[in-house]
Order: C-alpha cells, then sequence, then structure tokens
C-alpha cells in the first residue's frame, strides 16, 4: 500500500483512495460515488434481478398486464423536526416524488416505523400529523404499515421506511437514458434549500431568517408536464447529492453531454449565504421539492409555463441545454465565460477550511 | 450580499481580463499563495480566460495540502483514543494519513467531530468533563488568532480537559523558499488577502525588493483576483517590484495588532515540515512554553512520532511551479482522481485533478470534432 499525501482544501471534498476502507463510512450514504460502489459491489450481485438492474428512482413492475412503479426509501434525517416540515413530510414527499419522477400517477403508500424508547409521544403525534397531511394533500392513502421499538441509544429518535406505488402512464416515460442532444434543462425552483435549512438546525448556525425546507410532492409538476408527453425525455428530483450528482447520472445514463449556466442556477439568498459561510457548493446540497426537467427544446417554453402553473413550480427556470460535445460530462459555464468540470463527489460534501 | 456582488460583477470581470491581455507584452508567470485563491481561480476558469497573457501557478498555500504526513499520523493516533473527542475542521476529514484517515477512524468508533470554530471545541469540553477534547489547529496566519484564543480561553477559565494538536504555518517563509530554489519560475505573487487582514504585509515588503517580484495583497472573489493579476501585470510590465494592496475593503499594512499580539502571546516561531516542500526554518507556529499543558503531543506522548515522506508522487514539484501535471510520468496513468497518489490530484480542484479533468473535456471535445 503506497502511503499518499494529504488534500488540498481550495475543494469541498477529497477522496481518499476508495478501495481502502473497510466498513461502512458515512461517505457509503451520500449518494457520490462510493454510494454508487456499496450498492454495485454488495448489493446488486445478489439481488441481481431485471426491475432491480433499472437502477431508476423506482423500479417498473408488471403485474396482470398492469405497470407499475415501486420505490422504497428510509428516512433517518436529524433533527426529526427542521423549519419548513418533519420527517414525516419528507417519508411522504420523498417516496411520491420517487415514484412520479417515473411520469406514474401515485395510487398508495406504506410507512414502517423504527421508534427508539423514550420518545416523546407529542413529538410521534406531530410527525404523524404532518405525514397525513402531505398524504392528504397529494391524495394518496398510507395502505398498509409498521411499527417497531428499539432500546435507548439504538436509534436516533425514530426512522420511517415508505414505500409507494404507482401506476405507469403509457403515454409519458420519461427516463434518466432518454435525454437528447439539444434539450433545454430546466429546474423546477430554488435549489439547495432543504439541505442548507437542516445544516442550519442541525449545527444550530443563527441566520436572520431560518432557511426553510422546500418539501413539496412534484406529483402535480409532472401532471401539468403530461400533456407534452414524448418531448418530456427526463425527471429527477435532485435529492442527496443535489443537481450536480443528478445531472452527472444523467448524462452518464444518456451518453450525452451537458452544460449549465452558473448564471441561470436559482439559489436563494439566504442560501447561498449560509453555502458561503459553511464553504458548501449548492450544486451539491440535497433538495426534497425540485425536479429537474429534459425537455425538446421545442416544447421548452410550454414546459416552463407548464411548470410555473403550480405554486411549486412558480419559479421554474431553464438551467443550460444537452450537448454532443464531451459526453458523459456535466460543464458548467462560469459567469466569466469560463468552462469547469462538475464531478460526482466521491463522499460527503465537507465545510472547506478557506 | 454587499461587498460580494459587485466583486463577482462578470461585466467588470470581462473588462479585466481585457485590460491585462492589452499590458501584457509577453506570458507571466504568477503564483496565489492561498488555496482559497486557488478555488476561485479553477471554479471561474480565470486560468483559462487569461490563457497566453498570464500563467497561474497554484502554490503551496492550502494548509490541508501542505500538512506533514506525521501530523496527520499523530492525529489518528489521538483520535482512534478511547478518552478523547476529536475535533477538526470539516476538510481534514479525508485527509490521508500513512493507513486511513479521520472519516474511518470515526467509522471504527473513535469520537471525530467537525466544528466550525476551535471555540466549539472548548464548549465541548466544558460539556464534557470526563474527556478530553482535542482540537487539530491547522491553518496558515489566518486561523491562528483563533486557535491561540481558545488556548488562552482555555487557560483562563481553568479548562483541563482541552488541548491543541498544532500545524500552523506561515506564509512569508513559504514565499522565500519557493524564490530561491534555483528553478523558480515565478515572477509575481498573490499573496493571500485574509492571511494580511492578521498580519498585515509589513514581512513582505524585503522579499519583494531582495528578489526583484512584485506581491499583491489581494482578495478571494473573481473581480478581487483579477485586479490583484492586473496590478501584479503592470508593475512587470513596468519593470517595478512593489507590495501593494488589493484587498482594500480588508487589509491595513499593519494587520490587525490585537489578534497579532494573541498570537505572539500563545504561539512562537518554529522550524515546520512542509509537505512536498521539506522543511522550510522558522516557517510554523508551536505553543509556547507556558501553553504546554494544552500542547496534545505532550499529553498524548505522540511529539516523538517521525514518518518519512514517501516519493513516489511529484506533487512538491507541481506545487511549487517546477512542472505541470502532465509532465509527471504519473499523471493520469497510475495517478488518477479515483486512486490519487498525491495531493493536488485528490481534491476535484487541485492543480492535477483540474488539469485531468479539462484533459478529459477537451479530449471529448476534439473526439467529437474529428468524428
Amino acid at each position: 500500500m503506497t502511503k499518499r499525501p494529504p488534500v488540498n482544501p481550495a475543494q469541498l471534498s477529497c477522496p481518499v483512495p476508495l478501495e481502502q476502507s473497510d466498513r461502512v463510512q458515512l461517505g457509503h450514504g451520500s449518494g457520490g460515488k462510493l454510494s454508487a460502489q456499496l450498492v454495485a459491489r454488495h448489493f446488486l450481485p445478489h439481488f441481481e434481478n431485471a426491475a432491480l438492474s433499472q437502477l431508476g428512482d423506482a423500479s417498473v413492475v408488471t403485474v396482470g398486464g398492469a405497470e407499475l412503479a415501486v420505490s422504497t426509501d428510509s428516512f433517518v434525517v436529524h433533527p426529526v423536526e427542521f423549519p419548513g416540515g418533519n420527517i414525516g413530510t419528507l417519508a411522504v414527499h420523498g417516496t411520491l416524488n420517487d415514484v412520479a419522477m417515473m411520469g406514474a400517477r401515485p395510487v398508495c403508500l406504506t410507512a414502517g416505523f423504527v421508534l427508539e424508547e423514550g420518545l416523546s409521544l407529542t413529538l410521534l403525534d406531530r410527525v404523524i400529523d404532518e405525514m397525513a397531511r402531505a398524504a392528504r394533500a397529494a391524495g394518496v392513502p398510507i395502505v398498509a404499515g409498521d411499527t417497531k421499538v428499539v432500546d435507548r441509544g439504538k436509534a436516533d429518535g425514530l426512522y420511517i421506511n415508505t414505500t409507494g406505488i404507482g401506476v405507469l402512464d403509457p403515454t409519458f416515460r420519461p427516463a434518466p437514458a432518454r435525454a437528447e442532444g439539444g434539450d433545454a434543462i430546466l429546474v423546477s425552483g430554488a435549489i439547495a434549500r432543504h439541505g442548507m435549512a437542516i445544516m442550519a438546525a442541525r449545527e444550530g448556525l443563527a441566520f436572520e431568517s431560518a432557511i426553510t425546507s422546500d418539501t413539496a410532492s412534484l406529483a402535480p409538476l409532472v401532471d401539468a408536464l403530461r400533456p407534452l408527453g414524448g418531448d418530456v425525455h427526463v425527471l429527477r428530483d435532485p435529492t442527496r447529492g443535489g443537481v450536480a450528482s443528478t445531472l452527472n447520472e444523467i448524462a452518464v445514463s444518456s451518453n450525452v453531454g451537458i452544460e449549465i449556466d452558473e448564471t441561470a442556477l436559482p439559489v436563494p439568498g439566504d442560501v447561498r449565504a449560509a453555502c458561503e459561510m459553511l464553504g458548501l457548493d449548492p450544486l451539491y446540497v440535497a433538495n426534497e421539492g425540485v425536479m429537474v426537467v429534459f425537455v425538446a427544446e421545442a416544447q421548452a417554453e410550454a414546459a416552463l409555463r407548464a411548470l410555473r402553473s403550480h405554486p411549486v413550480g412558480a419559479d421554474a427556470v431553464r438551467i443550460g441545454r444537452v450537448v454532443t460535445a464531451h459526453p458523459r460530462i456535466v460543464a458548467l459555464r462560469t459567469p466569466l465565460g469560463g468552462t469547469r468540470v462538475v464531478d460526482l463527489l466521491p463522499g460527503d460534501q465537507l465545510p472547506r477550511i478557506c | 450580499m454587499k461587498y460580494l456582488s459587485e466583486y463577482r460583477d462578470a461585466d467588470i470581470a470581462k473588462s479585466l481580463i481585457a485590460r491585462i491581455k492589452a499590458r501584457a507584452t509577453r506570458r507571466w508567470t504568477l503564483m496565489e499563495v492561498c488555496g482559497g485563491q486557488t478555488h476561485t481561480i479553477v471554479r471561474q476558469g480565470l486560468d483559462e480566460l487569461l490563457e497566453g497573457a498570464v500563467e497561474m501557478i497554484h502554490g503551496p498555500g492550502c494548509p490541508v495540502c501542505v500538512t506533514p504526513l506525521e501530523q496527520i499520523d499523530k492525529a489518528l493516533a489521538i483520535a482512534a483514543r478511547p478518552e478523547v473527542i476529536f475535533t477538526s475542521f470539516g476538510d481534514m476529514l479525508r485527509v490521508p494519513g500513512s493507513d486511513c484517515d479521520l472519516q474511518q477512524v470515526r467509522a471504527r468508533g473513535g469520537a471525530v467531530r467537525v466544528v466550525y470554530s476551535p471555540l466549539d471545541a472548548l464548549a465541548l469540553a466544558q460539556q464534557h468533563l470526563d474527556k478530553e477534547v482535542v482540537f487539530f489547529a491547522v491553518g496558515f496566519e489566518t486561523t491562528a488568532p483563533a486557535n491561540a484564543m481558545a488556548v488562552w480561553r482555555a487557560r483562563d477559565l481553568g479548562v483541563k480537559n482541552f488541548s491543541v494538536l498544532v500545524s500552523h504555518v506561515t506564509v512569508p517563509p513559504a514565499i522565500t523558499a519557493i524564490l530561491e530554489s534555483s528553478d523558480n519560475r515565478v515572477q509575481g505573487f498573490l499573496a493571500a488577502g485574509h492571511v494580511c487582514a492578521v498580519m498585515g504585509w509589513e514581512e513582505y515588503e524585503p522579499i519583494a525588493t531582495k528578489h526583484r517580484v512584485p506581491i499583491i495583497v489581494t482578495g478571494f472573489e473573481p473581480v478581487d483576483i483579477l485586479e490583484g493579476i492586473w496590478m501584479a501585470v503592470d508593475q512587470l510590465e513596468a519593470g517595478r517590484h512593489e507590495v501593494m494592496n488589493q484587498y482594500v475593503r480588508s487589509v491595513r499594512r499593519q494587520g490587525t495588532p490585537p489578534a497579532r499580539a494573541l498570537v505572539a502571546q500563545v504561539f512562537e516561531l518554529a522550524d515546520r515540515q512542509w509537505r512536498g516542500i521539506g522543511e522550510i526554518p522558522m516557517s510554523g507556529l508551536r505553543l509556547r512554553e507556558e501553553f504546554a499543558e494544552y500542547d496534545a503531543e505532550r499529553k498524548f506522548g505522540v511529539g516523538g512520532l517521525k514518518v518519512t515522506e514517501p516519493a513516489d508522487c511529484r506533487a512538491g514539484d507541481v506545487l511549487t511551479g517546477r512542472i505541470k501535471p502532465p509532465q509527471c510520468a504519473a499523471f493520469g496513468t497510475i495517478c488518477t482522481p479515483e486512486r490519487p497518489l498525491g495531493a493536488p490530484m485528490v481534491s476535484t480542484e487541485g492543480a492535477c485533478s483540474a488539469y485531468y479533468n479539462l484533459a478529459k473535456y477537451r479530449a471529448t471535445d476534439a473526439a467529437e470534432a474529428t468524428s
């Protein structure tokens, strides 16, 4: 094993030679290169099947001739409550959105709870109340559930797992591999709000105004785009790893190049200030109520109008385009006209010293 | 966002680039000293925009990058102890030591926490009297006052379960070491604005005079950096070599005297190893004898740990501007961002990694053009 010198803090994260670790690290859950490696090396070889190997937000399963989208997700957010929502809101929206990104109409949810001994029942009631409210607003019932209680110290308050099932729409099948040269790339709203809301709550950072999470159901925005049919090529909600990671995944899946304009990225002032203070890049910060849309250029304006017709998509903007040059690479045009490559993060984003 | 948006104004930046290009009668080689400046240059693609007029060499001015392997190994040894809560700035967590990093220590059960200030680490010590809280005090003169303050307050408050692992370095000796190396190519420097906000720029004046190089105290936003480059190029074209201050909104000639006084009270100058450069005399800070009880190296008996730096990559030559990354035999072959041999390839914005990504980007463009 060669010894390796230290790293340059002139960036947000530093890959350690990935093959060195013999244990699960937090970075394995970051949605970056380590996460992809964990799935590819430790899960896929054992669970191999056609539905799973799609590796989408949700899998397509055919039951009695009907095509269903199935997605499952666990929520372990800390703190449990944050400005703009709580773990219950996320558990509903996160899974609904994964189903909706397939173009499917969500029909039901299941919810499993792992509760820690000593958890306040008042807090639990608040979480369940928000969950119920979010599910009702989306018109999707929670049809099955489970609870387990573990010893104090064995969980962080509570964890929730939700599974969502949706019915696929044969006329509307966006997929990560369908991006084409010339496509316009849109985002449905301001980015990096959720991650910075959590960060501020977790670090006890006092900003003048609390940054609120963007947690929201994206299903109505998907419905608004439905009339555009096959011209909507890709829908993805950039959660863990942020917009940068999602764009990288799409560039690889579709074997296309992506170009985005830094000046077009919608980052709210307070979020930008928080990112500056903590030395984080908003492109890699998690979102929970934003989606990225790849649409044929001819329909770009129509798609923007459709997104803006709903409150959740009111701030939708165009951020870039698909190019035939530099396939599989996401390039960012800086405000000065320079170019840099936006890569996948190796692991967690770490704050910089300088 | 006052003081930010105006320094990111694309029109001002573009006009500065045009002025620099018009003024340069030849290609000048400048070095930005600070990692924060490197970050902006790479993120904004400034070196690409100045091609032909200015070559920017990314200097040894990032504290993480120049932290010697033995200090990392000391940190890992301390962090693995059961009675210790080890605190650090975030980006030290992935710095590889001889066989692992702080993240892996954490995965194995070590208490490693990211803090944003050494005073947070001190507060942690007051909350956990049954634990030893250690703060990894890295950085240039910029972070030295806060670290000195934490030690000074710990003594003032009588907190006994707090100590610091010191790995402080100072900028002027590094600039001197680069200028005195026989193969130096650097013709002018952008000095680190935040360092000078603390220290001022008096120490740079004899260096500029002796070595006949312009040194510009520069900020961190794109317009700051371009103004700094403009001032350096303008001096070089006129045959001048002065210390000038571009970062007037933050830096005064004498720096911040109370901060300097506090640093001098707690720390003293010492010889220090630099990754990629070797030992530079009197280029580091160590705790003064009267603060010895806050020295983690003594407290945990790791002071004697010595590690030979591996010579399997030419990071040092890259960091001092002797070679460009592609001139290293390992570049892109046995050394890639996924499996880096050295610091500049480890980070996505280190010089080697930036070249690697750009090469990938241009290669695919070229392939596209010819297909």
